[in-house]
């Protein structure tokens, strides 16, 4: 099992140790996930399933809680689409 | 006369009630608009908010196509956050007889200047993508289109302030008759006519109306822009509305300015409590799913409930009540209030007012149930 594992978000790519949730490669590409009716930037919050804040299209399927799903080598999430 | 000087007090402050005050107002009369929550917080922040012509009756056409006319013309007065937008309906027919029924609803529309479109298997697809595939086609209507309720009641309470009618909030009503409105803290509303539009809770105010609480589910997704762009509805809802009864759901589902995708419907009678009902709610989700299948694999944020005000013959009740010559009544719009709420207040102030209505009112009159009875 590798301890690294590479996702993309946006398009760029972000190394994770394995084990990460999709959340936490947001936080370490530095990118807010949903956004708002308004258009305002959302992120994890409770980071438990809750909140729904950290929503973001994984793989093309949209709304997807980033912090309830693990990342996988290949994984793309995307927040502008 | 009283020293409130009103000469209508309106009881429900709903979109049909708030209609019939701005039009009031309008024509001059000393108006007050009573509700015991809050404007547009009854079946109107409930319902699915479609502003739509139906054919169930030709007094059902004539009423929806007038108020259908009317919201047109409101149109550009409407703020953003009232959401109007024209997407129109496709009525979606499964099979070869239910495209029977697309060409005669057509004949029908056409027959009354109302421009449709009959789509083909390959037409609807094009239009529709995320429908199932082997529909038989369906039936486009341009010009119907959706709102969201609440706020378009809000505009209608708030133009018919701005022509000076007052609104009284926060508190109940015990009884109206006889010109005179008794409120749960004591005091008293006196008004030369009363008009009861207190939707599915009138008969609680006027005893011996024949409205029935009629229950219904809705659920709203998340955002999921361009994935529908009409209201859809399936042509069986013709036969699963007008089951009387039995609880019923059907396919109806309409895009949202936001993106998002409310679902519907259900129909129940007797049941009293606002409760979701699961079974009634996962029947509903699965007939939608049999039409659009990719529902099944988005997020619901929230379901929810409501009461619409259901009359036997499943028209409202517009006009005079029989035995109080203070009471009216604009109720019992059953699915279809947000659309007709127009065209009620209209009918409704040209009875009073004494002008010529633009439309037949008779099917309308809360008298033609008396009539029914005498007969039975």
């Amino acid at each position: 099992m590798p301890e690294r594992v590479t996702v993309t978000v946006n398009g760029a790519r972000v190394d994770v140790a394995c084990g990460s949730t999709v959340a936490v490669a947001m936080i370490l590409a530095g990118q807010p996930c949903r956004a708002s009716v308004n258009g305002e930037s959302r992120g994890p919050l409770c980071a438990m399933g809750i909140c729904f804040e950290c929503c973001v299209a994984i793989n093309g399927v949209p709304h997807r809680r980033s912090c309830q799903v693990f990342c996988e080598n290949g994984m793309e999430v995307r927040t502008d689409g | 006369m009283s020293d409130d000087g009103y000469e209508v007090a309106i009881v429900g402050a709903g979109i049909v009630g708030a209609a019939c005050a701005d039009e009031f107002a309008r024509r001059g009369l000393r108006v007050i608009l009573i509700d015991r929550e809050a404007v547009g917080s009854g079946a109107t922040a409930a319902g699915m908010g479609h502003i739509v012509v139906m054919d169930d009756s030709d007094a059902q056409f004539a009423l929806t196509h007038y108020s259908q006319r009317l919201w047109q013309s409101l149109r550009p007065e409407l703020p953003e956050d009232v959401e109007y937008d024209q997407c129109g309906t496709i009525w979606v027919a499964a099979d070869e007889e239910e495209m029977a029924e697309v060409r005669r609803k057509a004949d029908y529309y056409s027959e009354r200047n109302l421009v449709t479109d009959v789509l083909d298997e390959a037409q609807l697809k094009t239009l529709e993508p995320n429908l199932r595939p082997a529909l038989a086609g369906g039936l486009l209507v341009p010009d119907d289109g959706v709102l969201y309720p609440p706020c378009a009641a809000r505009v209608l309470a708030e133009r018919a302030q701005q022509h000076g009618a007052k609104l009284q909030l926060g508190c109940a009503v015990e009884r109206m008759e006889q010109g005179c409105v008794q409120m749960s803290d004591g005091h008293e509303i006196r008004a030369e006519f009363l008009v009861n539009a207190a939707g599915a809770v009138a008969p609680a105010l006027t005893p011996g109306l024949e409205v029935k609480k009629r229950k219904g589910h809705l659920v709203i997704t998340d955002r999921y822009p361009k994935f529908l762009r009409h209201q859809l509805v399936e042509l069986g809802y013709l036969k699963n509305a007008h089951a009387v009864t039995a609880d019923s759901v059907a396919f109806n589902v309409q895009p949202r300015r936001t993106g998002q995708i409310l679902i519907g419907s259900s129909r129940q009678y007797g049941a009293e409590d606002k409760e979701v009902d699961h079974d009634i709610l996962s029947r509903m989700l699965q007939r939608s799913q049999e039409y659009m299948p990719a529902l099944g694999s988005m997020s619901a944020m929230r379901t929810w409930t409501g009461f619409r005000a259901a009359t036997p013959d499943k028209l409202p009740l517009i006009g005079p009540w029989p035995g109080d010559k203070s009471l009216f009544l604009a109720t019992g719009h059953e699915g279809l209030g947000i659309t007709t709420s127009l065209g009620t207040a209209r009918i409704l102030v040209d009875q009073i007012t004494g002008a010529q209505p633009e439309i037949p009112i008779e099917p309308y009159l809360p008298s033609r149930n008396a009539k029914e009875q005498v007969h039975a």
